[in-house]
């Protein structure tokens, strides 16, 4: 019993920490179309910034802040300078990003050298809840609360706000949009930034967890990709829900056949792509 | 009919010529081929390489026995294709006399076969896999480091006879390094009594160990935790932050100077073995760490002592050659035969496998003017990769595997 209320926790935790991480992709895919690549990338870039911050005494909730608007920043200047003359030519825009990634570790190593580093928490939020006998790390159940709460404010911006109807009428159909009005150039930057912000304060939110080292691009990519083809491209609701079924089969998954470690975040993935092309929430694109 | 000036100073020239030919051989520089990590993943411990090499080098004023040392640096990014080009370049271009490196060991077993062709000696900095120096011993290798097991014999044998644990779960990075130095503690840790009660392969790139730590099984007395890279960070905070309290025993890469910099008292009282600590107390090991902290500003570890043993083998054969070079048998038994009394390491001889025979300590990172440190509580003295088994009988047994289950047989 325990064992399956724990590792239940644990793949609540893994799942919204994979939530944080794959919202910003899954934003910026469905308004834009465009792959970001460069999203693990943005996700390392934050978490070192925030690291700096802290190690320049700032606390933790500043360094989420830094974190988040440096990259924010970055991914504005990124779709102003590179991605918006690249409009409609999607292979290009994905072999960008993919070298902006590159960049981006290189510079990492580059300005942090490549020593792991663990990310401080607030204090706090270390230790432990115990109830029953159960015990169980504070830090992940806020990452847990975080997410909740970041997919509730995702859902009111774009399903209650004005600027949220505009992106949703941008994403079903971008050209009768904008016959419509709605100025679309202006929503991509808008769109880029707020999905790469995301991803930096993500960066420094899981930086307790993961720590922060030079591969942690290569690594937390996938996960974006998982669990964003899994829930349906573009759909906020189907990376929620995607990031939770990774999160618990992933925990599960290790807990209960360790010999599939390798392949356990992927399988659900090619079956669910087998059975249903579009993801389990996906529209077919228009 | 030659004129006598023309045979003259065709005679002066050759012997110009002959005097300049013979000092290139004697007196020109000896080329090292240094192959390491710069870029991605793997970088920061090739960094720590080149430290502990060109502090090496500059030790010795860029001088062995009587020839400058030349050293070209080539940066492999921790990929065996880059490794296998590079090392090509070195061999074939610049002709270099010795290699020293590479850092990972998927990395020395992709240029393996290539370097028993070309027959140039290397000098192993930090690869610790078991078979190069034991299933399949290469002629022109030589190692500076340990093998994966050679520490973590003596670290079961602690375990079990000085601490009294009993059973312990055994949680080990996926992959080769991982599976031979659990292999290596689980074996004499079982042949003094102790049972291995669990054991949990982690995928190398594992984000979360939360589902594995809460599996471990509560009535361990310990958990030894063997990890590479920054994995020891990862696993180290989140084992404190599940409110796990049973004592953590590590590999040496665990808690690595490299590493333990940067980390927090989630690392305090982990209890490890390595062939090194920057805690060893000797005049020649604190003058080390001395002057690598004055130059670098942090302990060594295993990168930067391995990178620096290698290039203080390299003097060793040197000398023993008297800076010749040019009859390679002869140079590359001297690296065989490589003795050092005085070493941060301790005593280094080579066994005939090509493999030091050293000190083995067994730390515990502790608290010291403000900063973590391997405190070196005991030292096994000259502990062979073979630990006390004899080396016929280990080479014939089953290899240290994911899947082995040996150990315990001579209780």
């Amino acid at each position: 019993m325990n064992f399956w209320v724990i590792q239940g926790l644990n793949g609540l935790a893994f799942g919204s920490l994979l939530f944080i991480l794959a919202a910003g992709f899954s934003l910026i895919f469905g308004l834009m179309r465009v792959a970001n690549l460069a999203h693990g990338a943005f996700f390392m870039l934050g978490a070192y910034v925030g690291l700096s911050a802290i190690d320049n005494g700032m606390n933790f909730w500043v360094a989420i802040l830094i974190g988040g608007l440096t990259v924010c920043v970055l991914g504005g200047v990124m779709e102003g300078l590179i991605l918006r003359r690249l409009a409609g030519q999607p292979l290009a825009q994905v072999l960008v990003t993919l070298g902006i990634a590159f960049i981006i570790a290189d510079g990492c190593l580059w300005l942090w050298s490549g020593d792991p580093r663990p990310l401080p928490m607030p204090s706090e939020l270390q230790g432990v809840l115990r109830f029953g006998g159960l015990i169980f790390p504070k830090y992940r159940l806020f990452v847990v609360v975080v997410a909740v709460c970041l997919a509730g404010a995702l859902w009111l911006l774009l399903e209650r706000s004005r600027v949220g109807a505009m992106i949703r009428a941008g994403v079903d159909d971008m050209e009768m949009a904008r016959v419509m009005g709605i100025r679309t150039s202006l929503l991509f930057p808008l769109v880029f930034c707020l999905g790469s912000a995301l991803a930096g304060a993500g960066g420094v939110l899981a930086g307790p967890i993961l720590s922060v080292y030079p591969s942690m691009d290569t690594d937390m990519l996938p996960m974006a990709l998982v669990v964003v083809i899994l829930g349906g491209v573009g759909s906020l609701g189907g990376a929620f829900v995607g990031a939770l079924v990774i999160g618990f089969i992933y925990s599960y998954g290790q807990a209960l056949v360790p010999d599939l470690a390798y392949v356990i975040l992927f399988l659900p993935m090619v079956l669910v792509l087998t059975i249903r092309p579009t993801g389990l929430f996906g529209r077919r694109l228009v | 009919m030659l004129r006598p000036g023309g045979i003259l100073s065709a005679l002066v020239l050759s012997a110009v010529l002959g005097t300049v030919g013979a000092q290139a051989q004697d007196n020109g520089p000896i080329k090292v081929g240094f192959l390491t990590v710069k870029s991605g993943a793997l970088a920061a411990g090739g960094r720590q390489m080149e430290e502990g090499l060109k502090l090496c080098v500059d030790q010795h004023d860029g001088k062995m026995a009587g020839r400058k040392i030349d050293v070209i640096t080539a940066d492999t990014a921790g990929q065996p294709a880059v490794t296998k080009t590079k090392t090509q370049e070195l061999v074939e271009r610049d002709n270099v006399d010795v290699l020293i490196g590479p850092l990972a060991a998927f990395e020395a077993l992709a240029i393996d076969d290539y370097i028993r062709k070309v027959k140039v000696p290397i000098i192993s900095p930090s690869a610790a896999a078991e078979d190069l120096t034991q299933r399949k011993p290469n002629p022109w290798f030589v190692r500076a480091v340990g093998t994966s097991a050679q520490a973590h014999h003596p670290l079961g044998e602690y375990a079990a006879k000085d601490l009294g644990y009993k059973k312990i779960a055994i949680i080990a990075d996926d992959f080769a390094f991982g599976h031979e130095i659990a292999s290596g503690f689980q074996r004499v840790f079982k042949d003094n009594g102790g049972e291995i009660v669990q054991k949990l392969w982690p995928p190398l790139n594992t984000a979360d160990y939360g589902s594995y730590i809460t599996q471990i099984d509560p009535d361990v007395d310990a958990v030894f935790a063997a990890f590479a890279g920054g994995n020891g960070i990862k696993f180290l905070g989140q084992y404190r932050n599940y409110g796990m309290t049973k004592p953590v025993l590590g590999s040496m890469t665990t808690v690595d100077e490299g590493i333990l910099k940067n980390m927090g008292d989630e690392a305090l009282g982990v209890i490890s073995a390595g062939w090194y600590s920057a805690g060893i107390d000797t005049p020649t090991n604190q003058a080390f760490v001395k002057a690598v902290r004055k130059a670098y500003g942090s302990d060594p570890g295993y990168y930067t002592v391995g990178a620096y043993m290698a290039c203080q083998f390299l003097n060793n054969a040197l000398e023993q050659v008297h800076g010749d070079v040019s009859d390679k048998q002869a140079f590359m038994k001297a690296l065989r035969n490589v003795n050092i009394d005085k070493s941060p390491y301790g005593p280094v001889k080579i066994d005939d496998y090509g493999q030091p025979i050293m000190d083995i300590e067994i730390r515990k990172v502790e608290k010291k003017d403000g900063r973590l440190q391997n405190t070196v509580i005991k030292t096994y003295p000259a502990v062979s990769q073979f630990w006390t088994y004899d080396p016929k009988k280990f080479l014939a047994g089953p290899v240290y595997s994911r899947d082995y289950d040996g150990g315990g047989e001579k209780k």
